[in-house]
């Protein structure tokens, strides 16, 4: 790894870029797009060969222990510095895309501030603390990944949807099967306001200051940071070509480059080359050679926009829910009123999950399940300990039988990977019999569309007068065969309210 | 006259011609005769061209199509297996003579046929014609158990010479054994009453020249017949085969047989086979849409029944294939088929097992889309649903099981088919059963089953369990 960056010639104003920058960028162009595709697939085709992607993340990949990746990860950093950052890290790509804008906008618009220590140690511990006591919140707010996948999910994917939609409605004037459309939910209204405000704030942040979140917020820069600081190659600048002209500086999206003295702070350098290809006398490189002058100083001033981030993303937490409106119109047909939510003693998540306590405990609330679940069945929650984790709810669908997809995606172990035969026999719930809003009592009609599709067998119709054979069937579940897949609970006429729902279990039982 | 014309040009117009023959031999001017050249496909049949089988034992010559006598027209233009009217013995002397004229000589009939009155009508149009010309066949029926006595049996027996007006008859059966109470019913029929023996003597005798029996329902007396062969030596035995029976008379009746079964028994024994039912009641040949389809496609200027026809002629080792022919375009029809039959390669063989295989397991839904079943109560689109099925059915994107060859293409057109026809929550597996549509339906479709039918249908094709 020599000075491969061709010098830039002083003449010609326009420089070539960098090879190492060039594959730096296609690299990361490659890596977004991958990413962003897990989350936009509908069709759960992308997901054997890209969830890779999703899974070689450090914060998932940390949670679900896979200690390959984190090893990996590790050693990538010692060797190359916090590359990670500029390549695989989703969220960080995304910055650079709107800091490229900022920098058409207005040249050499960045300069040198110190490190904010004491902002990323404490973000850092924050967030260990959450994880540790399991305040999925919180994680999910300050892990990259997982504020990409909101975005991802929330915002790109509907787009995504529609723009789908529009081909398969064309593709159905055409009379082709080669595009289906697909029902574009906006679930979740905490997750879609927390992925605006995140996107809008990043995306100001980064087109003004480059990577400020990466150095100051978020705790997998500070601890690849804290590595990167010892890695074996690096950007030098060398000081017998530099005339400290601080082109460097002034183009540093990390803000680490102290053209004055000579020195980069390497726990924010992301690696990107940017300042390799900047400078005009050839004075840095990206060698194995340590820097003459070793000592970094950073202390300095809070940046204003740092604490208007801040301020932003807590107002997030407390910003209220929007309700997905959705509404279908239809010609001479009965009207279907939309089924409710029914209040559930105990949440439902998905078969996988092995219990709501290992779901929450590693769930980085990325919403890739959310985004693969082809069934309308994952949504994130509302509630505060588990914000923006996945749940299971039936009303606009249930889990279906031959789907795995949400255990499939999970990068983080919270939902493990199930097989078909596994899943059949995995007890997330149980259902319960309302009798208050059982067609065949109230309506007087036959119904038994729960038995009907039961796929365990777990409902029985039964007489609802024993002494009287002829009286209307009414359906009764053996809950030791019941696994709470939801059938009964969607498909069940009586709406709002179904009449047989199910209840969730705190660990999941396998029959 | 003027109108004939006017609609000929129309249909010119049209460029159909093809397809309409019969409105362009219904003109008879020269000009009309200049026109129908241009506009007909269908050529004089050859009335020497008939194929023939030989029967092992007498070494004669059988037309492979022969003349089911069940279904004679009546003067309403009915069958008279159904209508009580008359029978029109004008027209039945005109099929015969069409039929006779083309090379037909094997006519079977039995004194249970038309409502008792077959044997009387066949015997009048035959016996216009020499007796050497033609075979009889004609069968000991067995009505109710009143018949059954020796003394009945043998009336019945003199009855048929007299009614056909010979003194001898070709090819005698014994009427559907196997039939209601299997072989306890045929013991006290055949056996016990010494008939069977009398007809063996009577073939001693000359005046049954080949004796056979003809068999439905209970295999075990069709099994205990053909045990006793070295016995009775059968000459001939008569059973329903066709492209459907051949591997699912059992699957569709459970008292049936299939004809694979039967047949392979037949031929082991060098016993000539008589075909009953090649078009199945016309179930082979009013086939639903997607099939007529099918087999037009492979053959577009030939019939749909035609198929039923080749199938079961194609088998060597059938003597002749019966046809109950009330209309002369039937006649016309078969007699185009055999003459001669152009037997079937193995590969439409297998086209018509296939397609065999498609009647069985998705037969299409009968509804029209008039919506008297709607509103449905739970709001499912019932018409829809069952529009798109047949929709699928009849393109072929109905599979048997994964191993369709167009499996993949025909799941997905299904299933996205399914949610573009019908919103979600008013797709099958919404219906509940209650069956407030069903007595609404002109067609007396079972609504709710067949919903639900469907409905496991597309979560054998979600859960890919087919």
């Amino acid at each position: 790894m020599k000075q491969d960056n061709i010098s830039p010639t002083p003449k010609s104003k326009r420089k070539k870029t960098s090879a190492l920058k060039l594959i730096r960028q296609i690299v990361a162009a490659v890596s977004i797009a991958m990413v962003t595709l897990l989350f936009l697939d509908f069709t759960g085709a992308t997901h054997a060969w890209l969830g890779w992607m999703a899974k070689i993340q450090f914060l998932p990949a940390l949670l679900s222990l896979n200690l390959a990746v984190i090893i990996g990860l590790i050693i990538l950093t010692l060797v190359f510095g916090r590359l990670y950052c500029s390549v695989i890290c989703p969220l960080g790509i995304m910055q650079d895309v709107f800091a490229w804008f900022g920098k058409k906008s207005k040249k050499n618009r960045y300069g040198y501030s110190p490190a904010k220590r004491a902002l990323r140690y404490t973000m850092l511990a924050v967030m260990i603390v959450a994880i540790v006591a399991g305040i999925g919140g919180v994680v999910a707010l300050l892990a990259p990944y997982s504020a990409y996948g909101r975005i991802a999910q929330s915002l790109l994917a509907p787009v995504w949807q529609w723009g789908n939609n529009l081909l398969a409605s064309w593709a159905e004037s055409r009379d082709s099967y080669a595009f289906y459309s697909v029902d574009v939910w906006l679930r979740g209204g905490i997750t879609l306001a927390v992925a605006a405000v995140t996107l809008i704030a990043l995306g100001v942040l980064a087109w003004r200051n480059g990577r400020t979140y990466c150095n100051t917020i978020c705790p997998v820069g500070t601890v690849l940071g804290f590595l990167s600081r010892f890695s074996l190659l690096k950007p030098v600048i060398d000081t017998s070509k530099c005339n400290s002209c601080g082109l460097c500086a002034r183009n540093c999206k990390g803000a680490c480059i102290n053209s004055k003295e000579h020195t980069i702070d390497y726990s924010r350098c992301v690696t990107c080359f940017d300042c390799l290809d900047k400078c005009n006398k050839g004075a840095i490189s990206y060698t194995l050679r340590q820097p003459s002058v070793a000592k970094q100083s950073d202390r300095g001033a809070t940046n204003a926009s740092r604490r208007e981030f801040m301020t932003v993303t807590a107002a997030i937490a407390t910003s209220a829910a929007l309700h997905a409106q959705e509404k279908t119109v239809d010609g001479g047909l009965a009207v279907i009123v939309d089924k409710k939510k029914p209040i559930r003693k105990t949440k439902i998540v998905p078969p996988g999950a092995k219990s709501i306590k290992n779901l929450e405990s590693h769930c980085t609330a990325c919403q890739l399940c959310v985004a693969a679940c082809p069934n309308g069945v994952l949504r994130p929650s509302t509630a505060l300990d588990s914000l923006m984790q996945p749940e299971s709810s039936y009303e606009r669908g249930y889990c279906r039988p031959e789907c795995t997809r949400c255990s499939d995606v999970c990068p983080a172990g919270a939902i493990r990977p199930i097989t078909v035969e596994d899943k059949s026999s995995v007890q997330i719930g149980h259902a319960v019999w309302v009798k208050a809003n059982c067609v065949p009592l109230t309506d007087g009609v036959e119904c038994g569309n729960c038995a009907r599709h039961c796929p365990t067998g777990a409902i029985t119709m039964v007489s609802s007068d024993v002494d009287n054979p002829d009286s209307p069937k009414i359906p009764v579940v053996n809950t030791e065969r019941c696994i709470g897949c939801g059938a009964c609970e969607n498909l069940c006429p009586a709406r709002p309210f179904s009449a047989i729902y199910v209840e969730g279990h705190e660990v999941h039982r396998t029959i | 006259m003027k109108n004939k014309i006017n609609r000929r040009d129309f249909i010119k117009k049209l460029g159909i011609g093809a397809g309409v023959t019969g409105l362009a031999l219904a003109g008879c001017d020269s000009k009309s005769k200049e026109i129908a050249k241009t506009e007909t496909t269908l050529t004089e049949i050859p009335t020497d061209k008939m194929t023939y089988r030989t029967n092992p034992k007498t070494g004669e010559k059988v037309s492979i199509l022969g003349y089911g006598c069940m279904r004679w027209p009546t003067k309403s233009g009915d069958s008279a297996r159904d209508a009580a009217d008359e029978i029109d013995q004008e027209t039945v002397n005109r099929l015969v003579d069409t039929a006779i004229a083309h090379g037909v000589n094997y006519f079977d009939t039995s004194p249970a046929y038309c409502k008792g009155r077959s044997e009387r009508a066949t015997g009048i149009a035959l016996a216009r014609h020499p007796r050497e010309s033609y075979y009889i066949a004609t069968k000991l029926s067995n009505f109710a158990p009143q018949t059954w006595s020796r003394e009945a049996s043998i009336n019945m027996y003199r009855n048929s010479l007299k009614e056909l007006q010979t003194d001898y008859i070709d090819y005698m059966l014994l009427h559907a054994i196997g039939m209601g109470g299997g072989m306890e019913e045929f013991q006290k029929r055949y056996i016990d009453n010494g008939m069977l023996d009398f007809l063996v003597a009577e073939r001693d005798a000359g005046r049954i020249k080949n004796l056979g029996f003809s068999y439905h329902g209970d295999v075990a007396v069709f099994d205990w017949a053909l045990a006793n062969h070295d016995k009775y030596k059968w000459d001939f035995v008569q059973i329903q085969m066709n492209y459907l029976d051949w591997k699912h008379a059992r699957e569709l009746n459970p008292r049936n047989t299939d004809g694979e079964y039967l047949y392979g028994e037949l031929e082991k024994r060098g016993i000539p086979a008589v075909i009953m039912e090649p078009l199945l009641g016309g179930r082979l040949s009013n086939v639903p849409d997607h099939i007529a389809a099918r087999l037009k496609q492979r053959e577009p200027e030939k019939s749909v029944a035609s198929w039923a026809f080749r199938y079961a002629g194609t088998h060597p080792g059938v003597l002749t294939v019966l046809s109950g022919m009330t209309y002369m375009e039937h006649l016309e029809d078969n007699l185009r088929t055999y003459c001669p039959l152009e037997p079937l390669t193995d590969e439409e063989m297998e086209f018509l097992y296939d397609t065999a295989d498609l009647m069985v397991k998705y037969p299409t839904v009968a509804c029209n889309d008039c919506k008297y079943c709607m509103p449905c109560p739970y709001g499912i689109d019932i018409p829809s649903i069952l529009l798109h099925y047949n929709k699928c059915v009849n393109q072929g994107y109905v599979v048997k099981d994964s191993q369709a060859e167009n499996y993949a293409e025909a799941r997905k057109a299904f299933l996205v088919g399914y949610d573009r026809s019908v919103p979600k929550l008013r797709q099958a597996s919404h219906c509940i059963g209650c069956n407030q549509c069903s007595h609404h339906c002109p067609q007396g479709i079972d609504i709710p089953k067949e919903l639900h039918r469907i409905d496991n249908y597309v979560e054998s094709l979600k859960q890919q369990t087919i």
